[in-house]
């Protein structure tokens, strides 16, 4: 007796690919903006990053619906913390957050791959990373979506993350400025772009420093 | 008010048809610290008396902010006033979630009054003791309106709630048909002056009162003491009548500097300082 199987499936894959690198003073956090379904696209033009916070930015890849569900959930949430504390969470904290709604969906996720970038409270840069259900790790540098499995070897390569095990423990955020930061960001998505079919159209970089935030779009190759 | 038979219970009504628990609750908010409301075509101010209860402690926040569009000033009992400012909040989230849109300021005000009728329908439960005066920005323009314990809401062009409101009332009763068209400073100065009214003679400074403002184009946010204590310097250097209108104030900034006490003593003499 085989057991009967859905005929339907309450996820779908959009595609797409989040990166996000930290700097000492600086965060750079950058999603392409192309959505698919299948083969198809559905849009050269959607935006995957979403402001949580002044200095918490998510970029999700995966199911756009959920990834949609999941920021409006952390945006409620983050009112609520607002009105209580009278300001703004930390990026740590936001972290903490989205970890624990992710879990709270342990047994039906949210399909969102993402990445948190942003300042902590000293001003140093920090990007977390996700899976689906939650389990999250303060990193230098993170890729996720399709196109990860491209970009995070060569992140690995030129920004050389000490190994978290050693002791005392190093920092792992990356001594290049946030001019170099952001051109190797670019030079990602361009290399992502020719050999994922998911990744492409243009890519949208948001810049987070002491000064505020500024953001960039960089046009990629559309086939 | 006088005990009687008929007030010990929210769900016992008198001969007369009245509910005393209800009445008993309004006069929770007449004994509060004053709190005035007034509004123009795009903006909406909040002004409220802080009181503390020695000079050990710090003030009691009477004015809370709601949502981007939407601030509340309460007279009463703070601590239901704090209660009911979490349930508004709460509202606004959850539409501003379904319905990616602020929360019309009239539907969270019926839906505030809905709340406080339970109140006065349950054997188990006591009206809230805290008179709010609702602020707030939506498509239909600036609005303000005053909810009652009782469940009852009125919307207003301008009101004063708390102790000795009477003065401040009066005084607004007297300015009220400029305010639709008034700037948004001279809504605020005449704000600061009806406060200043339900103080009977005690010296305003930014230490005793708490401004908030929401307009078109300004979230609502509270003002901070340097801005109030600047706004009040001004007026009180410039001279003591209230600006009726541009001109008047230039012309009030152009006087020489008239006696505090004694414009102090005429604007009295015009208001009814009476409590209720």
């Amino acid at each position: 007796m085989t057991k009967e199987h859905a005929n339907w499936s309450p996820y779908d894959n959009n595609g797409g690919t989040c990166v996000a690198i930290a700097g000492a003073d600086y965060c750079v956090i950058a999603a392409d903006t192309r959505m698919s379904t299948g083969y198809s696209i559905l849009t050269r033009d959607y935006s995957k990053i979403c402001k949580l916070a002044d200095k918490s930015y998510m970029a999700s890849s995966g199911f756009q619906a959920d990834v949609k569900a999941l920021q409006k959930v952390l945006s409620s949430r983050h009112l609520i913390y607002q009105h209580q504390h009278n300001k703004q969470m930390s990026c740590p904290a936001m972290a903490q957050l989205l970890s624990n709604t992710l879990y709270y969906k342990r047994f039906f996720p949210y399909y969102a791959f993402n990445v948190l970038g942003g300042l902590d409270s000293e001003g140093k840069g920090c990007v977390f990373t996700y899976d689906a259900v939650g389990s999250y790790e303060r990193v230098g540098y993170s890729a996720q979506g399709s196109g990860a499995t491209l970009i995070t070897p060569f992140l690995d390569n030129q920004l050389k993350s000490p190994s978290p095990l050693l002791l005392p423990a190093k920092d792992a955020v990356t001594p290049l400025s946030e001019a170099e930061a952001v051109d190797l960001v670019k030079t990602c998505f361009a290399s992502a772009t020719e050999r994922d079919i998911y990744t492409g159209d243009s890519v949208e970089i948001i810049i987070l420093n002491a000064k505020g935030v500024r953001s960039e779009t960089e046009q990629l190759r559309k086939d | 008010m006088f005990r009687n038979q008929y007030d010990t219970d929210v769900t016992t009504w008198s001969p007369a048809g009245r509910l005393f628990q209800v009445e008993y609750a309004m006069e929770a908010v007449k004994q509060g610290s004053a709190a005035i409301g007034l509004r123009s075509k795009t903006h909406v101010v909040l002004a409220c008396v802080n009181k503390a209860n020695s000079e050990l402690s710090s003030h009691q926040r009477k004015i809370f902010k709601v949502d981007d569009h939407i601030g509340v000033a309460i007279a009463g009992l703070t601590a239901d006033g704090r209660v009911l400012s979490r349930y508004m909040r709460s509202e606004c989230i959850n539409y501003g979630y379904t319905y990616e849109s602020p929360l019309p300021v009239g539907r969270l005000v019926v839906q505030l009054a809905d709340k406080a009728q339970v109140c006065t329908q349950r054997s188990w439960k006591r009206p809230y003791g805290v008179g709010l005066l609702v602020a707030g920005l939506d498509e239909s323009g600036a609005h303000l309106y005053y909810n009652c314990p009782s469940g009852n809401y009125f919307e207003y062009q301008a009101f004063a709630i708390g102790s000795r409101s009477q003065a401040a009332k009066t005084y607004l009763e007297r300015k009220f048909e400029k305010f639709p068209e008034s700037s948004r400073d001279d809504l605020v100065k005449d704000a600061l002056f009806a406060i200043r009214e339900t103080l009977q003679g005690e010296k305003l400074t930014s230490s005793v009162c708490t401004i908030a403002v929401v307009g078109v184009g300004e979230a609502f946010n509270i003002l901070d003491q340097e801005t109030v204590q600047a706004l009040i310097n001004e007026f009180e250097i410039s001279g003591e009548e209230a600006p009726t209108n541009e001109s008047a104030a230039e012309q009030a900034g152009g006087d020489a500097d008239s006696a505090p006490d004694q414009s102090g003593a005429a604007a009295e003499g015009e208001a009814a300082p009476m409590d209720i």
